[in-house]
C-alpha cells in the first residue's frame, strides 16, 4: 500500500529502520527528534549506557545521520572544491573527517567523507545540504543522491566492540582507524568502518534497510556476554564531549542557518585549521580563509576547558578577570571517566591563551539558582584519548 | 618571442577601447579576437551579392566621448553622414510624425498643440535628468564594502551635480527614477504615435515592456548618450557601423597594440590562484601578468576560468545573472526603394504605433512565443549613401522586437514565424515591399548568441535593468572590473555601464586597472 504523501503532517517524525527494536528496548519511553526521526534519548539508565560505551560495548542507531552519495568521474574534483581537505589523498576504503565552507569561508557543516570506490563517495553529516551540493556540482561530471533513507546504520562503540564483531562473524582485527571493510551479510553485505563519535574503540556498521533488524539481532546475540547495550543520545553526548568532538548546531551554527550575521564561524575559529589543505588548489572559501589566516582576523577560538568543582557549566558565559565577557560554553559535563569538570567553549581570540579566565555558572539547587564564579583553565582536547582507540589489532577484553 | 603586459580577450568595442587606454598608458597590449576582424557587434559582411550585411548595431549614439577623443576616431576615418538623425514614428495611414533635433527637439506632423507643449516640457526634464546621470557612466561603480577604493571626491561631485537640479526637479527625479515609462508617457501625453515611439526607444534591447517597472531609467540611459558632442543625438557613421569598428581597430594598431584575429581563447591558465595566461584553440599558450576579458562575463567565468577555480556562491551569481535578449536583427536586400507611405527614407523609421502595441509585442516573449505584431526600428543605409547596395537597390536593416530567445516552438519554426510576422507588419506600413525583397535574413536572439557570443542574445552581455546596473553589474561583488582571480579583470559590456557601441566599459576598466592593478 502506498502512503499518500499529502498526509505527511500526520507523522511529523519518521521511524528509523531499527524502530521495532529500539521501541522494544526503550523502557524509559524517552524519545527526542533528530533530523526528522524519532530517536531514543535514554533506553533504561543513562549512567549504565555511558558505562557501556567506556567499559563494554554499545549500539547507537545512526539512521537519521544525513547521507549523500557522490558518484562519477568528476566526484574527486568536486569534493576537493567543496571541502577543505585534500580528497585526492583519501584512498579507496578510507574515511576522513572534513568540513565545508561558503564563499566567505564560514562553516556550512562538518562530516565524514567515505571513499567507497574510485569514483564513489559518501558524505555523512548532521544537516541537509542538497541545494548547496547541487549548486556546487555545476561544471562537474557527477551524480548526487540523498541516500539517508536507503542506508541502515548503527554505531557499535566501546572497548569490547571488536570482540562483539568477532563473535558475530566479522573479523575486523586488521581494520585500522578511518578504514573500512565489506562483509557478506544476509542477501547483501555489511560495510564496517572503524569510525565513531565516542573517542573510543568503535565501529560504524552500514547496510541496506532489509538487513537492519537481522543485524541488530545478530549483534545482540553476539554481544550478550560483553554487556552490549543500546544507548540513547544523552549517553553518546557525554562521550563525545569527553572525546572533544564538536556538533553542528550545538557548538557552531551552520552559516546557511545563521540568522544573525555574526554567528557564522570559520574553520580557523573552530580550531579546524589543521585540516585545511592550502596547496591542493581552489576550494570554496579559500580566498576568504587565506585572507583571514594572513590578516589574523579570526575573531573566535574554540577551546577545551577544565573547570574547578563538579558543577556542569553548560551554556555559561566566560569572563576575563571576572569582569569582561570573553566567550561562552557550548558543551559541558562532569566527565565520569577523567573525573574532571570539562567544557568546550567559543572564546574571543585574544582570551584564548587562557589566563585569568572565569566561568559564571548558574547552578540550579532546589528551585533556586546559586551563582558561582569559578576559575577555568584552557586545556587540550580530546579530554579522553585512550590508546585502545588506535590499537591495531584491537585489544581483546 | 614578444612579451606583453596584458592580454585582452575579445576585440569588440570595449576590448579595443580598453586596449587603447592601456596601450596609451605605456603598456604592451595583445588583443585576441575570435572573429575574422575586430569590432564585435560593429562589424559586418556581405550577406547577398552586392549587399553588405550591416553590423548588429546600426546607429551610433553611445560612443563614449573619452573613446572618441582618446582613440582619435575622427583622425582614423570615422565621419558621420548624419550626426543628428531624425526619427519617424510611422503611421499605417501615412500620418507620420517626424522627431528631429536630438530626441525630438522639433516635431513635424499632425500633433496637437497640447501634446507639442507637453512633449517639450517632458523632453526638457528627461534630458536634464539624463545630463546629471550621464557622468556616472564614466566612473568605476562605487561599492559599499569597506576598502573598495571608492573615489569619494568624484562621487561627491557627481552627487552634488544631481542635487543641483533644484529641489523640485530632484524630487521629481527620485519619483521617476524607478518608474515605468508607460505611466510617465500616459501622464503627460495623448498622442499614440509619440508615446509608442518613446516607449519603444526605452525598451529597445531590453527584456522589459513599457509597463515593466524601472523601464524609464533605460530611456534616461539612452538619452545620456551622444553623437559628436550632441547629447541624445543619433548618428549614422559614413560606411555604416563597420566604420566605427574599422576606426577603432586602426587606432589601436596605430598606438602599437597587437591585434590577433581568428584567435579563440579556450581557457585561462591559472596557477597559484592567479591568471597568468591564455590557452588558444590550437593549444598555443600565451602568458602575461594581466588578463582582461572583454567578452561575456558568463563565458569568462563558466568556460574560460571554470567553476573549479571559483566559489559556489559566486558561480550561482554568475549563472543567475539575467541575460535574456529579445531583439532580432532583420536584413533585407531590396530591388528598389520601399515606400513607407511617403516617409522620408533618410530617417530612422520606427514602427511602434502605440504603447499598447509595444507592450503586446513584449507579452509574447514572456511566454517564449513569437509576437503577432512585432515592433521595429528601421534604417536604410543605402538611402543615405552609396556602397551599401548595388546602384538603384536598397539595404534595409531593422531591429525587431520582441523575439523569444528560447522559443517553445523550436528555433527554426520561431525564426520563420518571426520573419513572416515582421514582413506582414512591414507590408502594412510599406505596401508592396514584399515584392521588392531579393534576399532576407533574420537573426533571432539565439542566432545572435551563436554568432557574436552574446549569451541569451542579449546585446548588453547581460540585461541592462536597474537590478543589474552600476554596482550591481554584472552582479554584486565584482562591479569594479576586478575578479576574485588575481590578475583577471573584466572589461566587457557585461560590466558597468553596459552595452551599445560605446567603449565606456572598456575605458572604465582600463582606468581602474591602471589605478589599482599596478601593472
Amino acid at each position: 500500500m502506498t502512503v499518500d504523501p499529502r498526509l505527511h503532517y500526520q507523522t511529523p517524525l519518521k521511524q528509523t529502520h531499527f524502530h521495532p527494536r529500539t521501541m522494544a528496548a526503550n523502557r524509559m519511553n524517552s524519545w527526542g527528534p533528530w533530523a526528522g526521526y524519532t530517536t531514543a534519548l535514554v533506553y533504561d539508565d543513562e549512567a549504565m549506557e555511558y558505562t557501556a560505551i567506556r567499559n563494554a560495548a554499545s549500539v547507537y542507531d545512526l539512521c537519521p545521520m544525513v547521507k549523500y552519495r557522490v558518484t562519477g568521474p568528476g566526484a574527486a574534483a568536486y569534493l576537493n572544491r567543496l571541502t577543505v581537505r585534500d580528497v585526492s589523498r583519501l584512498s579507496v576504503g578510507g574515511v576522513h573527517y572534513t568540513v565545508w565552507c561558503d564563499d566567505a569561508g564560514k562553516l556550512v557543516d562538518d562530516g565524514t567523507l567515505f571513499r567507497l570506490g574510485p569514483d564513489d563517495y559518501r558524505i555523512c553529516c548532521q544537516e541537509r545540504h542538497l541545494p548547496w551540493l547541487y549548486d556546487s556540482a555545476y561544471g562537474f561530471d557527477l551524480r548526487i543522491v540523498d541516500e539517508t533513507e536507503q542506508v541502515a546504520a548503527l554505531a557499535l562503540q566501546g572497548p569490547c566492540s571488536a570482540n562483539v564483531l568477532q563473535v558475530a562473524g566479522f573479523d575486523v582485527s586488521s581494520l585500522k582507524p578511518f578504514r573500512m571493510a565489506s562483509f557478506p551479510f544476509g542477501a547483501g553485505h555489511l560495510m564496517i568502518s572503524r569510525t565513531g563519535f565516542t573517542g573510543d574503540l568503535g565501529y560504524e556498521l552500514w547496510t541496506s534497510p532489509e538487513n537492519a533488524l537481522p543485524l541488530w539481532d545478530a549483534l545482540f546475540v553476539a554481544g550478550a556476554l560483553y554487556g552490549l547495550r543500546p544507548i540513547g543520545s544523552n549517553a553518546l553526548n557525554l562521550a563525545r564531549i569527553e572525546a572533544g568532538f564538536i556538533l553542528t548546531n550545538l557548538d557552531f551554527i551552520p552559516v546557511q542557518q545563521a540568522v544573525r550575521e555574526d554567528r557564522a564561524r570559520s574553520p580557523l575559529e573552530m580550531g579546524l585549521d589543521w585540516m585545511i589543505d592550502w596547496d591542493k588548489g581552489h576550494f570554496n572559501g579559500r580566498r576568504a580563509l587565506l585572507a583571514e589566516r594572513d590578516g589574523g582576523t579570526s575573531k573566535w577560538a574554540l577551546v577545551g576547558l577544565d573547570i574547578d568543582g563538579n558543577v556542569s557549566a553548560e551554556g555559561s558565559l566566560l569572563y576575563h578577570n571576572r569582569k569582561t565577557e570573553a566567550g561562552f560554553i557550548t558543551a559541558a559535563a562532569w566527565s565520569p571517566t577523567t573525573k574532571r569538570n570539562i567544557a568546550i567553549a567559543q572564546i574571543g581570540r585574544k582570551y584564548a591563551s587562557g589566563s585569568n579566565l572565569w566561568v559564571e555558572i548558574y547552578a540550579l539547587r532546589e528551585l533556586q539558582y546559586a551563582k558561582l564564579m569559578v576559575p577555568v583553565r584552557v586545556v587540550a582536547r580530546p579530554f579522553f584519548n585512550p590508546p585502545r582507540k588506535r590499537a591495531t589489532p584491537p585489544e581483546r577484553f | 618571442m614578444l612579451s606583453y603586459d596584458a592580454i585582452i580577450i575579445g576585440g569588440g568595442t570595449n576590448g579595443l577601447a580598453c586596449a587603447a587606454k592601456l596601450q596609451s598608458a605605456g603598456r604592451r597590449i595583445l588583443v585576441l579576437e575570435a572573429g575574422v576582424a575586430p569590432g564585435g557587434t560593429a562589424i559586418g559582411a556581405e550577406f547577398a551579392p552586392g549587399f553588405a550585411r550591416p553590423a548588429l548595431a546600426h546607429i551610433a549614439h553611445q560612443i563614449d566621448p573619452r573613446v572618441m577623443a582618446g582613440m582619435a576616431l575622427v583622425k582614423h576615418g570615422l565621419t558621420f553622414i548624419s550626426a543628428n538623425l531624425s526619427s519617424t514614428a510611422l503611421s499605417a495611414t501615412g500620418d507620420h510624425l517626424v522627431l528631429s533635433d536630438a530626441a525630438g527637439g522639433r516635431i513635424d506632423g499632425s500633433v496637437s498643440p497640447d501634446d507639442s507643449a507637453s512633449w517639450a516640457t517632458l523632453r526638457t526634464q528627461l534630458l536634464a535628468f539624463a545630463r546629471v546621470l550621464a557622468p556616472f557612466k564614466a566612473i568605476t561603480p562605487p561599492r559599499l564594502a569597506k576598502g573598495s577604493g571608492n573615489d569619494y571626491l568624484r562621487l561627491a561631485k557627481l552627487g552634488l551635480g544631481v542635487r543641483a537640479l533644484g529641489k523640485a526637479d530632484f524630487r521629481e527625479l527620485l519619483r521617476m527614477m524607478l518608474i515605468n515609462v508607460a505611466d510617465v508617457l500616459n501622464d503627460e501625453l495623448g498622442d499614440d504615435r509619440l508615446k509608442g515611439l518613446v516607449g519603444f526607444d526605452a525598451t529597445l534591447g531590453s527584456w522589459l515592456g513599457p509597463q515593466s517597472p524601472n523601464s524609464l531609467i533605460l530611456l534616461l540611459n539612452r538619452l545620456a548618450g551622444d553623437c559628436d558632442g550632441r547629447m541624445a543625438a543619433l548618428g549614422l557613421p559614413a560606411g555604416g557601423m563597420q566604420a566605427v569598428a574599422a576606426a577603432m581597430s586602426t587606432s589601436v594598431v596605430a598606438m602599437g597594440a597587437t591585434v590577433r584575429t581568428d584567435t579563440r581563447v579556450n581557457r585561462l591558465i591559472i596557477e597559484n590562484d592567479r591568471a597568468c595566461g591564455v590557452e588558444l584553440d590550437g593549444g598555443e599558450a600565451i602568458r602575461a601578468p594581466l588578463i582582461v576579458s572583454a567578452i561575456n562575463p558568463k563565458t569568462t567565468f563558466l568556460t574560460l576560468v571554470g567553476p573549479q577555480h571559483l566559489d559556489t556562491g559566486f558561480v550561482n551569481r554568475v549563472r543567475a545573472a539575467k541575460s535574456r535578449g529579445a531583439a532580432a536583427k532583420l536584413h533585407l536586400a531590396l530591388t528598389a526603394a520601399p515606400d513607407f507611405r511617403g516617409a522620408a527614407l533618410t530617417s530612422r523609421l520606427v514602427i511602434a504605433p502605440s504603447l499598447r502595441v509595444v507592450e503586446t509585442a513584449y507579452n509574447a516573449v514572456k511566454y517564449n512565443q513569437v509576437p503577432d505584431h512585432p515592433v521595429m526600428e528601421i534604417v536604410i543605409p543605402s538611402a543615405f549613401e552609396a556602397g551599401h547596395a548595388p546602384p538603384g537597390q536598397h539595404l534595409l536593416s531593422a531591429i525587431v522586437q520582441f523575439a523569444p530567445h528560447a522559443p517553445g516552438q523550436g528555433h527554426d519554426a520561431a525564426r520563420a514565424a518571426m520573419l513572416a510576422n515582421t514582413l506582414a507588419v512591414l507590408e502594412t506600413y510599406a505596401p508592396g515591399i514584399g515584392a521588392l525583397i531579393s534576399h532576407a535574413e533574420l537573426l533571432m536572439p539565439y542566432d545572435i548568441e551563436a554568432r557574436y557570443g552574446l549569451i541569451g542574445g542579449n546585446w548588453h552581455h547581460g540585461e541592462l535593468s536597474v537590478e543589474q546596473m552600476l554596482f550591481l553589474r554584472p552582479f554584486p561583488g565584482i562591479a569594479q572590473y576586478q575578479t576574485p582571480i588575481a590578475g583577471l579583470w573584466l572589461a566587457g559590456a557585461g560590466c558597468h555601464p553596459g552595452g551599445g557601441i560605446s567603449g565606456a566599459a572598456g575605458w572604465n576598466a582600463a582606468e581602474r586597472i591602471i589605478k589599482v592593478g599596478r601593472i
